[in-house]
């Protein structure tokens, strides 16, 4: 899954308040989805539909992320993120929308890490996501669709984004087909029945362009876009979560995620270099932290142990900063990482709730 | 030893009670008075800063299009560029039973600051319609159809709405401006590219209440330091004459070998408890008078620069502090005087405590020097008047010191002719006398002569300003009905039905525009006989309504024409997106702190097509019907349409204002000077006995005597009346021709008022008269009593 920092309650936000695990989850997530559609099991994805807004649920995200080289031997990582919040099951013109957006953007290397956020209301053209053609955009952030005419607007992408100090432009091409996650694209949330609806780009050849205080950087690398939508994705004791997506040297790659609650809920999916997905389920997977770091007053997991017993999967994580926290008004670490063991390879880390 | 010092010291005002009491109070006024302006002040510019720091907490710059509006799409193309910019709409509407300035912003995209923080405690409540107003402005609308909270900060007068409440109260898609983020990311492309019509306003200059008010707040000051000089006459007598009185008790203790430190110190203390007690009580005086003045400055405030300033007072410790600062420093300069003459007491020399009476011939001639001096000072001030508005306070000052230490060697002069023409021993002897008493009471009668001075100078500035004013209100507000169109479109409806039933629809158009560097409007101005036959002009250039019409050139108001030196004919004037345009006169423009100019209508559309009209002003010999038929036809509200009685009923309110608080301050000034000299006569009597008991002895009664205390302090609070007028006339040039032209830009004639000097001259004798009736009453009541004691002491 790709349960990222969500917005319900933009008041908090902006408060900046720190999201500790409250009996309300990460972000209140784990509030009711009064009033909004609910993701139903059976419901096929449709595209090029489903790759636009669905203002009737009340949470959605366009996520990009990327594990990226520059011509020297140097790493880096890259997040461009766009949120959609509801306060109402629907789109209006102007100010009277309901729907609320935010940015976030993130650039990580091994010694600085770079975020910056945007904010937007819905119904003014200042940030939105339409399918013909593909744009989603807040700001001058975007990500537009570079794909011929006929192919699948995901095929091809380019995703800008700027904060004060750092701004990158890329292309993300894809080389292998979209992946659906869960039952066909119904992601279970908790034994409770929480879920969202959840697919996802995982094979994209990334080139482009870094420009960072030093100046600029030319990069090459492999990217993974997540697109996923619900009303109300967490159960009630449900804090946060661990997510980790993984590219393997061999073609293979891996979703996988745990939500830590009174009971830890865990789920992935494993993905063949042809595309075809084998769901995990809860319980398939075991996550172990390794090291943690002290950012702040925070303690967070950077290394960790993820198992998978039935697949003979054993392998370490290592991140490339591990201090790649997302200092914003939600408040995250997210950045790529490598990991050795039973297999090797790049991915990418998000942590929620600490 | 100390404690006999005490003792002695104490003993002085125990028998003193009403010096000390003059003493008390004098102080206490002075500190209430000067701590009172202060505390106007400090509110005022607390309010300033409220306003300011609503949509920004450390100052945004703003983006404005000249037409002082735009398209909101102007807002998502900016975002879209990447610069962080958020929108703001403000606009007046009617709120329950009042009319607000609606102030909507955009909370996810405002920079920080107190409006913001506001809006995101309860963000989804205030998307919805939650309001914020100041708790005051909650008091005025009452009920509303909004959900409004209390703030104090959001200036009074204001409503903090979200932007899409905004638009819909004000009916319209459009915005003000927009605030620019001050922490903008690298790489942008330049605004002047992105967006070349929109102007970039720095922070601070959009809202110039600070600048805009200083003129107002340095009125009130230069009164507060004036009230508190005056004040210091009272404690400076009081001081002065205690010394004299204990002269004989200080050589006494010296005698006995009290240390001079040691004395010296006693005064200081003893000063210095007088300061402190009486302080504090000017403290809670000085912020009572300022809670009762609060409301008429706020007023002020509002109608004179639209500065929202709540109307009550709330405590602040830096006036408090800074007031109590000054009765100290007030205290040891009006004690300076008796510590100095305490060290260079001779300790073996027998008493003589007429002696600075005798020698305060040679102290004269200083005094007429320093005043001489002081005058030339004034007079180079006068000659050079382009030194701004702290200049012209200086030559006020310079001028009125100098009148005043001319006061006592003028009045000598006076008496001494009067001594001279005397006839009989009794008035040979009354002159004499005066003449002799003059510099005990010099002091007194300087602050008179200033008190009276000031009432006539603002009493005049005041006239003249208002028999100004409203001639040219009959010449500037000439049309019979102003209508105030909602919006762009509603005036597109409005021009058709009004060009059919009126004599001339005049248009009023406007943008922002900064003028020569200060914040300005240009005006669109429709040529019509109404402007012609009716604008009185300043300086105009030979067929200048002709030339006006044909777009040749541009007319400035007075206050742009003073401030920026514009000779008409010769200037150029440069306005936004325009070549510099030709001068071709000014108008006069009371009350308006912006600069302004004027330019025929159809080059104001040429130049700025977007402008929208924002009134139009109608021509109409019937305007009940023609209001009745806005009300009837359109909707109008009443709020939309001004009549022209109603519009100059408001100006009028305005102009009152004004100068409430200047007039406030002037009553109270004037009831210092008369304490003042009150507290000279009570103690000037008890010293007077020795001299009065020969009279008696020779066989004057009581009464008669009495009568002539009375006649003395009636003769010579006149002569000073007579002094006041010349310099409360040349006070009155300087405040129009000089104070007048740098604190507002405007320049006017000045008249004379004779009557109201007769009502002076009434109200200042009735002040003498009870200043006087008390040591003259306690004459006649206890008279031989009391005249044989001035046998008994052998002083």
């Amino acid at each position: 899954m790709n349960a990222r920092a969500m917005v319900i309650t933009l008041a908090s936000l902006l408060l900046g308040a720190p999201y500790p695990g409250t009996a309300q989850g990460f972000a209140g997530l784990g509030t009711d989805a009064e009033g909004f559609a609910v993701p139903q099991r059976g419901t096929p994805l449709a595209f090029p539909k489903d790759h636009g807004a669905h203002p009737d649920y009340r949470i959605e995200w366009w996520y990009l992320t990327a594990t990226l080289d520059g011509a020297g031997g140097q790493e880096y990582g890259v997040q461009w993120t766009l949120f959609r919040s509801a306060l109402a099951p629907s789109e209006a013109e102007g100010w009277d929308s309901p729907q609320v957006w935010m940015g976030h953007a993130g650039l990580t290397t091994a010694e600085a890490h770079f975020s910056a956020e945007r904010f937007a209301r819905g119904g003014t053209g200042q940030a939105g996501g339409t399918i013909d053609p593909f744009v989603a955009h807040i700001d001058d952030w975007h990500m537009i669709s570079r794909a011929a005419e006929g192919a699948d607007a995901y095929d091809a992408l380019r995703a800008h984004a700027r904060g004060a100090d750092f701004s990158f432009d890329l292309d993300f091409d894809a080389e292998g087909p979209l992946v659906k996650h869960g039952d066909d694209g119904y992601s279970m949330k908790s034994a409770e029945g929480q879920a969202s609806y959840y697919y996802s780009q995982p094979f994209y050849r990334v080139t482009g362009t870094l420009h960072l205080p030093d100046g600029p950087v030319e990069v090459t690398g492999q990217g993974w876009l997540d697109r996923e939508w619900s009303s109300q994705p967490l159960a009630e004791d449900q804090a946060g979560w661990d997510w980790v997506s993984l590219s393997f040297d061999d073609g293979h790659r891996m979703m996988g995620f745990q939500l830590r609650g009174t009971q830890t809920f865990t789920a992935g999916t494993w993905i063949t270099p042809s595309g075809d997905p084998t769901p995990l389920p809860d319980g398939a997977l075991r996550f172990t932290p390794l090291a943690h770091t002290q950012i702040d007053a925070r303690r967070v997991p950077t290394s960790w142990r993820i198992e998978w017993p039935e697949g003979e999967l054993d392998i370490e994580t290592e991140p490339l900063n591990p201090r790649a926290w997302m200092d914003l008004s939600i408040s995250y670490w997210e950045g790529p990482l490598r990991f050795s063991g039973s297999h090797s390879g790049r991915g990418y880390l998000e942590m929620t709730g600490y | 030893m100390t404690r006999a010092t005490f003792v002695a010291f104490l003993s002085h005002w125990w028998r003193n009670k009403l010096q000390l009491a003059m003493l008390l109070a004098g102080l206490a006024l002075a500190t209430a008075l000067w701590s009172g302006v202060q505390a106007l002040n400090t509110e005022a510019r607390a309010a300033y800063a409220t306003a300011e720091a609503l949509l920004s907490e450390d100052g945004a710059a703003q983006l404005e299009h000249p037409s002082g509006q735009m398209a909101q799409d102007r807002f998502v193309e900016l975002r879209r560029a990447g610069w962080l910019v958020s929108p703001v709409l403000e606009g007046r509407a009617d709120l329950g039973e009042t009319r607000v300035t609606l102030i909507g912003i955009e909370p996810l995209t405002a920079p920080p600051g107190a409006g913001p923080a506001l809006a995101a405690q309860d963000l989804e409540g205030f998307v919805a319609g939650t309001g914020f107003a100041h708790p005051q402005t909650l008091r005025e609308i009452g009920t509303s159809a909004l959900d409004l909270r209390p703030s104090n900060a959001v200036p009074v007068g204001s409503v903090l709405v979200d932007i899409g409440t905004a638009q819909r109260l004000l009916e319209t898609d459009r915005i003000s401006h927009l605030t620019v983020n001050p922490d903008q990311p690298a790489g942008l492309r330049p605004l002047n590219e992105v967006a070349p019509d929109l102007r970039r306003i720095p922070p601070g200059e959009g809202a110039e209440l600070g600048g805009l008010t200083e003129s107002f707040h340095l009125n009130l000051t230069a009164f507060g330091l004036l009230s508190f000089a005056v004040g210091l006459f009272i404690v400076h007598s009081a001081v002065g004459l205690a010394f004299e009185q204990r002269r004989g008790m200080f050589r006494t203790l010296r005698a006995l070998g009290l240390p001079l430190r040691v004395l010296t110190l006693a005064l200081v203390a003893e000063m210095l408890v007088f300061a402190l007690i009486a302080g504090a009580a000017g403290l809670v005086l000085g912020h009572v008078l300022a809670s009762l003045l609060m409301p008429d400055v706020a007023l002020t405030l509002r109608g004179l620069y639209g500065a929202p300033v709540p109307g009550a007072l709330q405590f602040n410790p830096q006036w408090a502090l800074a007031g109590l600062g000054m009765t100290l420093a007030g205290t040891a300069i009006a004690g300076g005087q008796a510590l100095w003459r305490l060290w260079h007491l001779p300790v073996l020399a027998p008493a003589r405590p007429r002696a600075w009476a005798q020698a305060s011939r040679r102290g004269l001639r200083v005094q007429a020097g320093i005043a001489l001096a002081l005058g030339l000072v004034a007079l180079i001030l006068a000659l050079r008047p382009e030194g701004g508005l702290v200049a012209g306070f200086a030559l006020l000052a310079a001028a009125l010191l100098a009148a005043a230490l001319a006061v006592p060697v003028l009045l000598s002069a006076m008496l001494s002719v009067a001594e001279r023409r005397a006839r009989g021993p009794l008035a040979q002897w009354f002159w004499a006398d005066s003449r002799q008493n003059l510099p005990r009471l010099s002091l007194a009668l300087m602050a008179l002569m200033l008190a009276l001075a000031a009432n006539i100078g603002v009493g005049t500035m005041v006239a003249s300003f208002r028999a100004t004013f409203i001639d040219w209100l009959d010449l500037r507000l000439v049309a019979e009905v102003n209508v105030l169109p909602a919006n762009a479109e509603e005036a597109a409806r409005l021009e058709p039905f009004l060009a059919a039933r009126t004599d001339a629809v005049l248009p009023m158009l406007r943008i922002d525009a900064t003028l020569e560097g200060q914040p300005g409007q240009v005006y669109a101005m429709k040529d019509h006989a109404t402007f012609r036959d009716n604008w009185p002009l300043i300086a105009p250039v030979p067929q200048v309504w002709d030339r006006l019409a044909a777009g040749e050139g541009v007319l400035v108001n007075e206050q742009l024409y003073r401030r920026a030196g514009l000779d008409p004919g010769a200037d150029r004037l440069a306005l936004p997106g325009q070549d510099p345009l030709p001068v071709l006169g000014a108008y006069p423009d009371y009350g308006n702190p912006l600069a302004q100019a004027v330019i025929a209508l159809p080059r104001f559309q040429d130049a700025y097509p977007g402008a929208p009209v924002r009134q139009f002003a109608l021509r109409t010999d019937n305007p009940q019907a023609l209001i009745a038929a806005l009300q009837d036809e359109f909707g109008l509200s009443a709020a939309q349409i001004t009549d022209q009685a109603q519009a100059k009923e408001l100006s009028m309110a305005i102009f009152e204002r004004t100068f409430v608080i200047t007039r406030a301050l002037n009553v109270l000034t004037l009831s210092v000077a008369a304490l003042a000299l009150f507290a000279a006569l009570v103690t000037l009597a008890g010293m007077r006995l020795t001299q009065l008991a020969p009279l008696w002895a020779l066989g004057l009664t009581p009464r008669h005597l009495a009568g002539l205390e009375l006649a003395r302090a009636l003769v010579l609070g006149a002569l000073t009346l007579l002094l006041a007028l010349p310099v409360g006339l040349m006070l009155a040039q300087v405040l129009l021709a000089v104070i007048n032209v740098q604190a507002f830009g405007w320049r006017l004639p000045l008249q004379v008022f004779p009557g109201d000097w007769a009502r002076l001259a009434l109200w200042a004798g009735l002040a003498v008269l009870a200043a006087a009736s008390l040591p003259a009453l306690r004459l006649w009541r206890d008279g031989p009593a009391q005249l044989l004691r001035g046998f008994a002491h052998e002083r």
